[in-house]
C-alpha cells in the first residue's frame, strides 16, 4: 500500500529541494518580511492613532492587506517552481531517462506538480503563525482564513498546472517561464481589466441602465484579485452582480474555472510528455 | 530477443533509418558501429521507446515497442549516449529512485544497491554527490543504473565515448562480465577494435541502412573477398615485385625496403593463395614468411561504408 502511494519523482524532488540552501533562504526572507510587515503596520497603526491599542477593524484591514501579498507571492513564486518542471530535466539530460523507467507519464507530471505546491505550501504554513496575529486583535474568524487559504491552494494547483504544461510542450525553460508569467498576468491582470471594459460599455451603451453581461461576469469570475476581495468583502460580489446582472456567486464561477484548469493542464502535459511516442493508431 | 522489422524513421523528406531488419537471440552481445548521424542512436531511442518509428516495429522478447511501450521499459535497460545527472543525490540515493522508478521494494533496492555499487567498482564512492564523479565513474553508475530493475535487454549507446583509456578497460570488463550474465547487449561505439573483442555479432549502418550483419570474421570476409598478404623476402626486392605484379589475383603492392617486406591485395582463392607460393618458391624467391595480415575492424568499416557511398 505504502508502495503504491508512494511517488518516486516527488520523494527525490523534494530531496533535492530541501537539500538546496536556496530553499531555506527563500522561506528565510519571505518569513523575515511578513514579520516587518505584520510587526510595522501594528507599530505604525497604534502610534498614527495615538490610542496605543489596535481595533478589530484595522486587524482586518491587516488581514485584507496579509491576504493579498500572500495571493501576489503564489502568482508570483508558482510559474518559477513549475515551469521549469519538466523543461529543465529535458535540458540537463535526464529526462530520457527518467522517460525509459516504469513510471507512468501521470505519475511524473503529479510528482512535479506536488512537489512544486508541497514547497508553496510549506511557505504559506511556515508563514500562519504571523498571519494569525490578526486573530490576537478580532475582526477576522479563523473560518474565513481556511477558506481563503482553500482558494490559495486551489489556485496554485491552476497555476501548477499551467507551469508543467507549459514545462512540458515547450522545450526551453525561459520560454516556458514567460507563457507561464504570461498566462498569470492574463488572469490576474488583463481579464479584470476586460471586465471593467465590458461593464463600462454596457453602461455606457444603455443610456446609463446597464445590461445583463455573462462575459463580463466570466471574466470577474476567473480573476484571482477579484476572488479574494470578495472573500474578503461579501459587498463586492454584489457589486459584480450589479454591473453584469448575473447571479452567480463568484467562488462558484472561479472553482469550476480552476478546476478545469487543473485537470486539462495536467491531461495535456500527461499526454505531451511522451510526445514522440505517440501510440500507433 | 530482439526482432527489428522494416523500422523506418522519417523527418520530412529525410531518412534517419531506412527499412532496418535485424533479429538478435537470447545472450547476443550485437555491436552497432556507424559513423555520426547513421542511424545508431535513432535506432536505439525506437528500442527504448522514446521514438515512434515511421513504419515498421521491434519487438523486445514479443513486445512491441510502438504498441506495449510500458512493457517494453521493464525489460530493457537504457543508457544513452549523452545524459546528465542530479546535482544533490548521492550515488546511492540515485540508484535508489531509479530503483523506486520501476517499482522496486525499499527492502529490495536496499540489498541491490550496494551489489550494483560493486558490480560498478563504485563501492567506495556510495555516498559521494554524482555530480562530483569523474565521468567515467558516471558512465558506470549510469550503467548500473540502467541495470536495476534486473533487465534482460540492455542498450547501451556509445558507453565508452569521452573516457580515458583506463576508464574504457574497465567499462569493457563490466561489459564481459554482463555478457557472461547471459545478457543480450546491444553497444554502439566509435572504438572499433573493442567492439570486436566482446560482440558475437556486428552490424554496420550507414545513411541510415544496415549495410552488413554478421560475425567480426563474416564481416571482415565481406571485404571485398580481398585478403591482405604479407611476404618477408630475404634478398633483394625488385625481383619479387616483378613476380607478384604479374599475378592476376595480386593488386596494390606495397614495399616496406627496411623490413624487406612486400604487401598486397590478392582476390583468388585459398587454392590460387597455395599455387602462388609454390610458384614463388619455384622462381627461386627467398621467403622468409608468407602470411595473410589481420586486416583492421577499422579498415572493415571504412570500406564497406566506402562502398555504401
Amino acid at each position: 500500500m505504502k508502495q503504491s502511494l508512494s511517488n518516486p519523482v516527488l520523494v527525490k524532488e523534494i530531496k533535492l529541494r530541501f537539500r538546496s540552501l536556496k530553499s531555506f533562504t527563500g522561506i528565510l526572507f519571505y518569513l523575515i518580511a511578513m514579520a516587518i510587515f505584520v510587526f510595522g503596520f501594528i507599530m505604525l497603526t497604534t502610534s498614527f492613532t495615538g490610542t496605543g491599542y489596535f481595533r478589530p477593524e484595522e486587524s482586518f484591514f491587516m488581514f485584507a492587506m496579509l491576504t493579498f501579498i500572500q495571493l501576489g507571492l503564489i502568482l508570483f513564486i508558482t510559474p518559477g517552481l513549475t515551469a521549469g518542471a519538466i523543461s529543465t530535466e529535458r535540458e540537463k539530460q535526464t529526462l530520457n531517462i527518467l522517460l525509459t523507467t516504469s513510471q507512468t507519464s501521470f505519475q511524473i507530471i503529479i510528482g512535479k506538480l506536488t512537489s512544486s505546491i508541497a514547497f508553496l505550501l510549506l511557505l504559506l504554513v511556515a508563514g500562519l503563525p504571523i498571519y494569525s496575529m490578526v486573530f490576537l486583535f478580532g475582526g477576522v474568524s479563523p473560518g474565513q482564513l481556511g477558506v481563503i487559504f482553500l482558494f490559495f491552494f486551489l489556485t496554485m494547483l491552476a497555476v501548477g498546472g499551467i507551469g508543467i504544461m507549459y514545462s512540458t510542450i515547450i522545450r526551453k525553460t525561459i520560454v516556458a517561464m514567460i507563457a507561464t508569467y504570461g498566462t498569470m498576468i492574463f488572469l490576474a491582470g488583463v481579464t479584470g481589466f476586460i471586465y471593467l471594459v465590458i461593464t463600462g460599455i454596457n453602461t455606457m451603451g444603455g443610456a446609463g441602465v446597464p445590461t445583463s453581461s455573462p462575459i463580463g461576469h466570466f471574466f470577474a469570475s476567473i480573476n484571482p484579485v477579484v476572488l479574494i476581495l470578495t472573500l474578503i468583502t461579501p459587498q463586492s460580489d454584489e457589486f459584480i452582480t450589479s454591473t453584469t446582472l448575473i447571479d452567480f456567486p463568484i467562488w462558484i464561477g472561479y472553482t469550476i474555472f480552476y478546476v478545469l484548469i487543473t485537470i486539462l493542464t495536467i491531461f495535456i502535459a500527461v499526454k505531451k510528455l511522451r510526445v514522440n511516442m505517440k501510440r500507433a493508431k | 530477443m530482439i526482432e527489428i522489422k522494416g523500422l523506418t524513421k522519417k523527418y520530412g523528406s529525410f531518412y534517419a533509418l531506412n527499412d532496418l531488419n535485424l533479429t538478435l537471440s537470447e545472450g547476443t552481445v550485437f555491436g552497432f558501429v556507424g559513423a555520426n548521424g547513421a542511424g545508431k542512436s535513432t535506432t536505439f531511442s525506437i528500442l527504448a521507446t522514446l521514438l515512434q518509428p515511421t513504419s515498421g516495429d521491434a519487438f523486445i522478447n514479443g513486445k512491441s515497442v510502438k504498441t506495449d511501450s510500458h512493457e517494453v521499459r521493464k525489460q530493457i535497460g537504457y543508457m544513452p549516449d549523452f545524459f546528465g545527472v542530479y546535482d544533490q543525490l548521492k550515488a546511492d540515493e540515485y540508484l535508489d529512485f531509479y530503483g523506486a522508478s520501476y517499482g522496486i521494494p525499499e527492502a529490495e533496492r536496499e540489498i541491490l544497491i550496494p551489489q550494483l555499487l560493486e558490480l560498478v567498482n563504485l563501492t567506495h564512492k556510495r555516498y559521494e554527490y554524482v555530480d562530483l564523479l569523474s565521468r567515467g565513474m558516471k558512465q558506470r553508475l549510469c550503467l548500473a543504473r540502467a541495470l536495476i530493475h534486473d533487465p534482460n535487454v540492455l542498450i547501451l549507446d556509445e558507453p565508452a565515448s569521452g573516457l580515458d583509456p583506463r576508464a574504457r578497460v574497465e567499462m569493457r570488463d563490466i561489459l564481459k562480465q554482463l555478457k557472461g550474465m547471459g545478457k543480450t547487449i546491444l553497444i554502439s561505439s566509435h572504438i572499433l577494435p573493442e567492439l570486436a573483442e566482446m560482440c558475437d555479432e556486428i552490424g554496420v549502418i550507414d545513411g541510415g541502412r544496415l549495410i552488413a550483419h554478421g560475425t567480426v570474421h563474416e564481416i571482415q570476409a565481406q571485404l571485398a573477398g580481398e585478403r591482405y598478404i604479407s611476404v618477408k623476402i630475404k634478398g633483394l626486392l625488385e625481383n619479387a615485385i616483378i613476380f607478384f605484379e604479374e599475378d592476376p589475383f595480386v593488386s596494390n603492392v606495397e614495399t616496406n625496403t627496411e623490413k624487406n617486406i612486400l604487401t598486397f591485395n590478392y582476390r583468388g582463392s585459398e587454392d590460387d593463395q597455395i599455387d602462388l607460393l609454390k610458384k614463388a618458391l619455384d622462381n627461386q624467391l627467398r621467403i622468409v614468411s608468407f602470411s595473410e595480415a589481420e586486416t583492421d575492424l577499422e579498415d572493415v568499416f571504412m570500406e564497406i561504408t566506402k562502398g555504401a557511398k
